[in-house]
């Protein structure tokens, strides 16, 4: 078995959760450093929105979910779907296009879906997955489910009209859902200083609407799952929404596999900065000084990883692009009784 | 034993009727749950069903209608109400976008039962942004259906049909049509959409008609047979699926059309059924078809300026008459006797 969910969806004993959360973001991270050294091959034909560096938000938040949990996320989505138990082999063959593809190709890396793990979908509109979000919270509540649901967006999302409509109505029926925002800082090159006014939160914005919950730094995934945990005992126990704010950064360009800190958008110092707040290196080193773990047990992870990468890039480039015929399938769907 | 309803009744039946049969309706809207009920269709639903599933909602189109699509993908089928289409307008990012597009885009995963109602309507000073037939903007978006009945009978059974429908469904409501009483059977009963219904068969002339406009056609229909020509006249009920069969069997026949849409005509609705008729049926046709619809102007407000704006029998009957080369008598442009042309009958009074 090389694919599926990166450990066990049964929560982890205590003492698992630093090691788990490694592993989780170890795999993004060698997952899409592998997509950014295949993409100038100019065979996955659709856009690529890398999170190297962010990894901590998705690990250290879907540890805390169950797969009956849902999830939802935006065109940054890589790191969630993955983190939330997605099909590595489905999601290369969708960033391939091909048939095999967990959106039949139709979707590309900008369109994520399993919805055996309850990643419910990714798109790429800043914003609108929030109020979908909310939506499955809230048939969850209707129907007296004990499901969480959580959405993924950055900062940018924050300016959108659909935020606060949706932070309001999930506050008035105190909804279990738990809102994520990863502020990197930039939205494609547009910094948070042309966007946002000087010193207020966007944690602060929902706390102004009446969702409380936790900011911090982002690229700490023990930081983030002990923030999670609480978020998701209180979805769970019917208290409502929590927005948790996480501070991170992109190392790579907006949208592609390079990197772009000399087109004069952001200096390379800041990248340098947040490089060595590496959320791996960060962890990693916990865990050898903690002696949770040795060079070489991390070492056989990494080799155990890189063999069920290899074996996705493999299942995607050998399966089949969709037939010509398939343009027109799913258009609508067909009634099912 | 035949009933009748008025058109707001049998709304309201075919949500009673879809929320007592499955527990996954709910009904959401400003105003839903209020003493108004949305003209009716929605009253005393609350009181049957509890204001979980009858509920008001935040004056936040948008991401209500996300809300609705996100408890859609995992089964519900919530329908969101929307007093005029004007405020729906807030709401076509995640129409559009999101709604439209889940099925396809995540390669048949996932599938949006949902249903928007939006009222539209003509007159009583509705004015610029109170009265919007935007139906051809719905239409143009694959992924969506677009019905529009005129009949209690029908509004009844493709509001159901349109509930137990798997995809996003934008169901236009005519507010001169509320009032109208037609046969209604009891319980429930579909409608399919993307059917046409053939409403008086004729020879001579096809007038296919939208939503209230198939009363004037039919009034037009009235019209022409006193000059001594037999009009059919086809109600569209949906735009999306469209029912070309009904329509090109029509033309076939008649060799002549004349299409009547509640919406402007410049990139509207009617120039898609002359288009389709071009495209397929041009050989059959005995002369130019004919467009009945919006002038090239936002809706004003004075009923001064709005009895020259919204096109009334009269349009369509002197359409066909020029198809024959027939003289248009000025009379068909009076006004009807007893009302004023802001209002749909004389019992009508206002606010809308």
């Amino acid at each position: 078995m090389t694919t599926g969910p990166a450990l066990a969806r049964t929560p982890s004993a205590a003492g698992d959760v630093a090691l788990r959360l490694y592993r989780d973001m170890l795999r993004i991270r060698m997952v899409e450093e592998r997509i950014a050294a295949l993409y100038p091959e100019q065979e996955m034909r659709c856009p690529v929105h890398l999170c190297i560096g962010q990894e901590a938000v998705a690990t250290g938040v879907c540890a805390t979910l169950e797969p009956r949990d849902y999830a939802f996320s935006g065109h940054r989505s890589h790191g969630h779907y993955l983190a939330k138990g997605g099909d590595l082999k489905a999601m290369m063959a969708e960033i391939y296009c091909k048939a095999t593809g967990c959106a039949g190709g139709k979707g590309g890396s900008m369109h994520l879906i399993d919805l055996d793990a309850g990643f419910l979908g990714s798109t790429p509109i800043v914003g609108s997955t929030i109020p979908i979000g909310v939506g499955t919270a809230f048939a969850s509540a209707m129907r007296g489910e004990d499901r969480v649901s959580v959405v993924f967006f950055g900062d940018g999302a924050a300016e959108a009209g659909v935020f606060y409509e949706s932070l309001n109505f999930a506050a008035l029926k105190k909804l279990p859902v738990i809102f994520v925002c990863e502020n990197n800082l930039y939205s494609v090159y547009s910094p948070l200083a042309v966007r946002q006014p000087e010193g207020r939160s966007i944690a602060g914005i929902a706390r102004a609407v009446g969702i409380d919950g936790a900011e911090g730094d982002g690229n700490d995934a023990e930081f983030v799952h002990r923030a999670s945990v609480e978020a998701v005992r209180k979805a769970r126990a019917g208290g409502g929404p929590s927005f948790l704010e996480f501070s991170t950064y992109r190392w790579r360009e907006h949208c592609g596999p390079e990197f772009d800190n000399h087109i004069g958008y952001r200096t390379e110092q800041e990248y340098l900065e947040w490089k060595n707040q590496c959320p791996l290196e960060r962890l990693r080193q916990k865990l050898l000084d903690g002696g949770k773990a040795s060079r070489g047990s991390l070492d056989s992870m990494a080799q155990q990883l890189d063999v069920e990468i290899e074996a996705a890039v493999r299942f995607a480039k050998e399966s089949p692009f969709p037939e010509p015929s398939d343009i027109g399938m799913h258009i609508t769907a067909e009634a099912r009784r | 034993m035949t009933r009748t309803l008025k058109f707001f009744e049998a709304l309201r039946e075919a949500q009673d009727l879809c929320m007592a049969k499955d527990r996954s309706v709910y009904v959401a809207g400003l105003g839903v749950p209020d003493p108004k009920g949305i003209f009716g269709t929605t009253l005393g639903l609350k009181e049957k069903y509890g204001s979980q599933r009858v509920l008001d909602m935040p004056l936040s189109e948008n991401a209500m209608t996300g809300v609705a699509t996100g408890s859609a993908l995992v089964g519900m089928r919530p329908i969101i109400t929307h007093q005029r289409l004007d405020f729906a307008i807030l709401a076509m990012e995640q129409i559009v976008n999101q709604a439209a597009k889940w099925h396809y885009m995540f390669g048949g995963k996932g599938r949006v039962p949902l249903v928007i109602r939006m009222i539209i309507g003509r007159g009583w000073g509705q004015g610029p942004q109170h009265s919007q037939s935007l139906q051809s903007w719905f239409a143009h978006v694959p992924g969506l259906r677009v019905v529009m009945p005129t009949t209690a009978h029908d509004a009844k059974g493709l509001l159901i049909s349109s509930i137990e429908d798997d995809n996003p469904v934008v169901f236009l409501e005519h507010r001169w049509l509320y009032g109208i009483a037609d046969e209604v059977p009891e319980g429930l009963y579909r409608v399919p959409l993307g059917k046409a219904r053939v409403v008086r068969p004729g020879t001579d002339v096809t007038l296919v008609a939208t939503s209230y406009m198939m009363l004037e056609a039919l009034r037009a229909a009235e019209v022409l047979r006193d000059s001594g020509i037999n009009a059919e006249v086809i109600d569209l009920r949906s735009l999306r699926p469209l029912d070309e069969d009904t329509i090109l069997t029509s033309v076939r026949k008649t060799g002549r059309l004349v299409v009547a849409d509640t919406g402007w005509k410049l990139f509207g609705a009617s120039g898609e059924i002359v288009a389709l008729v071009a495209e397929k049926a041009f050989r059959d046709l005995k002369s130019t078809p004919a467009r009945v619809a919006l002038p090239d102007l936002p809706t004003p407000t004075s009923p001064a300026l709005s009895d020259h704006f919204y096109p009334r029998s009269g349009e369509i009957a002197a359409a066909a008459l020029a198809m024959f080369g027939r003289e248009c008598p000025r009379s068909l442009f009076d006004a009807p006797k007893g009302r004023r042309l802001d209002q749909p009958d004389s019992s009508f009074t206002g606010p809308f």
